[in-house]
C-alpha cells in the first residue's frame, strides 16, 4: 500500500505549468484558474479575451552613456531568450506586438537609464520590451509609468554572464489604469540581477517577474513595494526559478493597504530545481494594513527538488499597526497621526532604501509621503462622527 | 514649583479572565527637583503606575486623578502629557524599524518644543549628550531600538530624558539588567538632567542598587496596588536588609 497521501502531491508544480506564445492555447479566463483567482476579471478582460493594438506608444528617455534604446520590428527583434507566456493576457500581448522596445546596456558603469512610459490612452494595447545587459556590463533602468493605460505587456530582461543589472519598474498610473505585465528574466552565471516593483498608482496593477537563475553562481535580489487605496488592486507573483548550482535569491515585498476595497495580492513561487546544489534562498512578504474594509493575500511557495541545499525560508505575514510602537512614540510628543506616518515610512524604507538609485529613492520617498497624507485625511475622514448615525 | 500630583488614583486591565483591578488609591505628590524611588516586589503594580500617567490604552483608569501644576493630565492624549512635560523611561523600549534614532530624535524635540530645534544647537547638545552616554555616534542612524542590547536601549531612554527636558520623568527599572559601569552612566545622566533641568522624578525600582547613584529624598514601599509605607532614603536600606516580607504578609498580591 502507498503511504504517501495524494494531498502532499502538488497539483501541478511550478516547472509543469502550460506555456505558450499562442494566445490560442490559452482557454478563456473563468476567474476559476488559480492565477486569475483573485482579480478583478470584468475589468481586465478586454486585455485577456480582446483584440490589442500592438503598434509602438511614443516615449521619453535619458540619453546614458553605455546604453541604447530603439524599437526594432517584430519580424527581426530577439525574443524568447527569458521565457514564454504562462497565461492569457500574456499571450495575446505577445501575439499582438508590432514592434519590440529594445533597451541595451552595453558599458561596465552605464548610466543610469530613464524610461518614461505616459503615453497610452484607454485604447487596450500590447507591449513587449527587451532589456539586455551584455555580459559583464553594470547598469540600473528605470521603467516609469504614468497617465491612463489598458496596457497587457511583457517584458523580456536577459543578464549576461558576469553583467550586473538593476531593472525597477515603477507604476504611478492615474486611477482608472489597467496594467497586466509579465517580467521574463535570465539571469547568466556569476551575474546579478536586481529586480524592483514599486505600484503606487493605476486601478489595476499587476506585475509578475519570472526570474531564472540560469547560469552557475547567479543570483537575484527582488523587491517589491506597493501601497493600495480605495478600491486599487495590486497583484504581483514573482516566481525564483533556481535552474543552475550555487544560485542565491532573496526576495523581499511589502505593502500598505488604505481604505475601502484596497486589495493586493502576493504570490511568491520558489522552485529549486533538481539540479541546484547549493541553492541559498529567502521570501518573504509583509503587509500593513491600515485601515478597515482592505484585503491582503498572500502567499509563499516552496518546491524543492534538490536534497542538497544551503538554505531555504519563507516568511509571510499580514498586520495593523502596532500598538505599542504607537504608545512609544506618542509618549515622546509625536502626534498619532504623525506617529502612525512615521511607522508606514520606516516600513517601507526598507525597500526603497535598496533601490540603489539615490534621485529615484528621494522621488519615491516624496510618493509615498504623499499616500500616506492622502491615507490620513481618508482616516480622519473615516472617524469623524457623522450627524445622521451615519448611513452608508 | 512645579508640582506633579497623584490621588486616590484606581487603575484596572482588561485580561482574558475580566478586568483586573491593580492600582487601588495611589496617592503622591512629587516636586520640582525632587527624586522620589518607588520601590516593591515584583506585580505589586509598578510598571501599571508609570503606564497610567503616561496615558498608554490598555490602561483604564477607574478613579482618582493625575495633575501636572494643578492640570488634569487623565483628560489628555499620550501625546499631550509629553508635550505638557510628563517622561516615561520604559521598562521595555520599543523597536521601530526603518526610523532611524536621529530622525526619531529630531521628530520628538520638534514636537515637544512646537518648533524644529536650530540645526547646529542641536546637533552639539545631541553629540554631548551622546559622548557623556558613552554612545557611539553611530547610533544616530540605527533605527530605533533595533538591535539594540538592553544597555543600549536603556542609555537611549535617558539620551531621549536629556535632550526632551520634561518637567517630571517616571523611570521604570531604568536600572535593571545594567552591569555596574553602564549602571554609572545612566545614573549620570538623569542626575545631568536634574541639575540642568530641576526635573522630578518618579525612580522606580526594584533593588537599592541604582540608589547609590541617584539619590531619592522620598522612598515609597509599592504593595499590591497602593503606597505601602514611605519614608526617607534609610527606608531603603532597610528593605535591602529585610525584603519585602514584611509587607507582603496577609497583602493580595497580583
Ligand atoms: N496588560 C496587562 N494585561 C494583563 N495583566 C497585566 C497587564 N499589565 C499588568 N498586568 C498585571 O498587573 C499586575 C501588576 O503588573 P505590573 O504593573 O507590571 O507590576 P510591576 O511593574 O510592579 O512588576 C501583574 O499581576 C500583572 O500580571
Ligand atoms: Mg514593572
Amino acid at each position: 500500500m502507498a503511504l504517501a497521501s495524494p494531498s502532499l502531491v502538488p497539483v501541478q508544480t511550478r516547472s509543469e505549468r502550460p506555456s505558450s506564445t499562442d494566445v490560442s492555447d490559452f482557454p478563456a479566463v473563468t476567474g476559476r484558474e488559480f492565477e486569475w483567482k483573485f482579480a478583478p476579471l470584468d475589468r481586465i478582460r478586454h486585455l485577456t479575451e480582446g483584440a490589442l493594438d500592438g503598434g509602438p506608444v511614443a516615449f521619453q528617455y535619458s540619453e546614458s552613456a553605455g546604453t541604447s534604446v530603439e524599437w526594432v520590428d517584430r519580424a527581426t527583434a530577439v525574443v524568447g531568450v527569458a521565457g514564454t507566456p504562462e497565461d492569457r493576457a500574456s499571450a495575446n500581448a505577445w501575439g499582438a506586438v508590432e514592434k519590440v522596445l529594445t533597451i541595451t546596456v552595453s558599458s561596465e558603469e552605464a548610466e543610469e537609464l530613464l524610461v518614461r512610459r505616459e503615453h497610452f490612452d484607454r485604447s487596450p494595447r500590447a507591449a513587449h520590451v527587451v532589456i539586455e545587459a551584455l555580459p559583464n556590463s553594470s547598469g540600473t533602468v528605470i521603467l516609469e509609468h504614468r497617465g491612463d493605460a489598458e496596457l497587457s505587456e511583457n517584458v523580456e530582461i536577459v543578464v549576461g554572464e558576469g553583467a550586473q543589472l538593476t531593472v525597477v519598474t515603477v507604476q504611478e498610473w492615474a486611477d482608472s489604469a489597467v496594467h497586466l505585465s509579465s517580467h521574463f528574466a535570465t539571469v547568466g552565471r556569476d551575474a546579478n540581477l536586481r529586480h524592483v516593483i514599486v505600484s503606487l498608482g493605476g486601478g489595476v496593477v499587476r506585475v509578475n517577474p519570472s526570474i531564472h537563475l540560469a547560469g552557475q553562481g547567479s543570483s537575484t535580489d527582488a523587491f517589491g513595494l506597493y501601497f493600495a487605496d480605495a478600491g486599487q488592486y495590486l497583484e504581483q507573483r514573482p516566481y525564483i526559478d533556481h535552474q543552475a548550482a550555487n544560485t542565491r535569491s532573496r526576495v523581499n515585498y511589502k505593502g500598505a493597504l488604505q481604505g475601502a476595497k484596497a486589495h493586493t495580492v502576493w504570490v511568491g513561487d520558489v522552485l529549486i530545481g533538481p539540479h541546484a546544489d547549493g541553492t541559498d534562498s529567502y521570501e518573504q512578504n509583509r503587509n500593513l494594513v491600515l485601515s478597515d474594509g482592505t484585503r491582503a493575500d498572500s502567499i509563499p511557495n516552496l518546491e524543492i527538488e534538490t536534497g542538497n541545499i544551503v538554505g531555504a525560508g519563507h516568511a509571510s505575514s499580514t498586520g495593523r499597526f502596532d500598538d505599542e510602537q504607537l504608545f512609544y512614540l506618542q509618549s515622546r510628543g509625536i502626534s498619532e497621526e504623525e506617529a502612525r506616518r512615521l511607522v508606514v515610512r520606516g516600513f517601507l524604507a526598507e525597500i526603497i532604501t535598496q533601490i540603489g538609485s539615490p534621485a529615484l529613492e528621494e522621488r519615491l520617498t516624496a510618493a509615498v509621503e504623499a499616500e500616506l497624507v492622502e491615507a490620513e485625511v481618508v482616516r480622519a475622514a473615516a472617524a469623524a462622527p457623522t450627524l445622521d448615525g451615519g448611513a452608508a | 514649583m512645579s508640582v506633579l500630583k497623584i490621588e486616590d488614583l484606581h487603575v484596572s486591565v482588561e485580561t482574558e479572565q475580566g478586568t483586573k483591578q491593580i492600582l487601588r488609591g495611589v496617592d503622591l505628590a512629587v516636586g520640582e527637583g525632587e527624586t522620589h524611588a518607588i520601590m516593591g516586589p515584583n506585580g505589586s503594580g509598578k510598571s501599571t503606575l508609570a503606564y497610567a500617567i503616561a496615558g498608554h490604552p490598555k490602561y483604564h483608569v477607574e478613579g482618582g486623578s493625575v495633575t501636572l501644576d494643578g492640570e488634569e493630565m487623565l483628560d489628555k492624549s499620550v501625546d499631550e502629557r509629553a508635550r505638557a512635560g510628563l517622561f516615561l523611561a520604559m521598562q521595555y523600549p520599543v523597536e521601530i524599524p526603518g526610523v532611524s534614532v536621529s530622525n526619531f530624535l529630531r521628530t520628538a524635540k520638534t514636537a515637544i518644543d512646537g518648533q524644529a530645534p536650530a540645526i547646529r544647537g542641536w546637533i552639539k547638545d545631541l553629540d554631548s549628550s551622546m559622548t557623556a552616554l558613552r554612545m557611539d555616534k553611530s547610533f544616530r542612524e540605527r533605527n530605533v531600538n533595533e538591535g539594540f542590547s538592553g544597555g543600549e536601549k536603556k542609555r537611549n531612554e535617558i539620551l531621549q530624558l536629556e535632550l526632551l527636558k520634561p518637567k517630571f520623568a517616571v523611570l521604570d527599572e531604568t536600572d535593571s539588567g545594567l552591569d555596574v559601569d553602564a549602571l554609572k552612566i545612566v545614573s549620570e545622566g538623569v542626575n545631568r538632567a536634574k541639575e540642568n533641568t530641576g526635573l522630578g522624578i518618579l525612580l522606580i525600582t526594584h533593588y537599592n542598587r541604582i540608589l547609590r547613584y541617584v539619590k531619592p529624598d522620598f522612598v515609597h514601599v509599592f504593595v499590591a496596588g497602593k503606597v505601602a509605607e514611605q519614608g526617607g532614603p534609610e527606608l531603603a536600606v532597610r528593605l535591602e536588609n529585610e525584603g519585602y516580607d514584611r509587607f507582603l504578609q496577609g497583602a493580595n498580591v497580583g
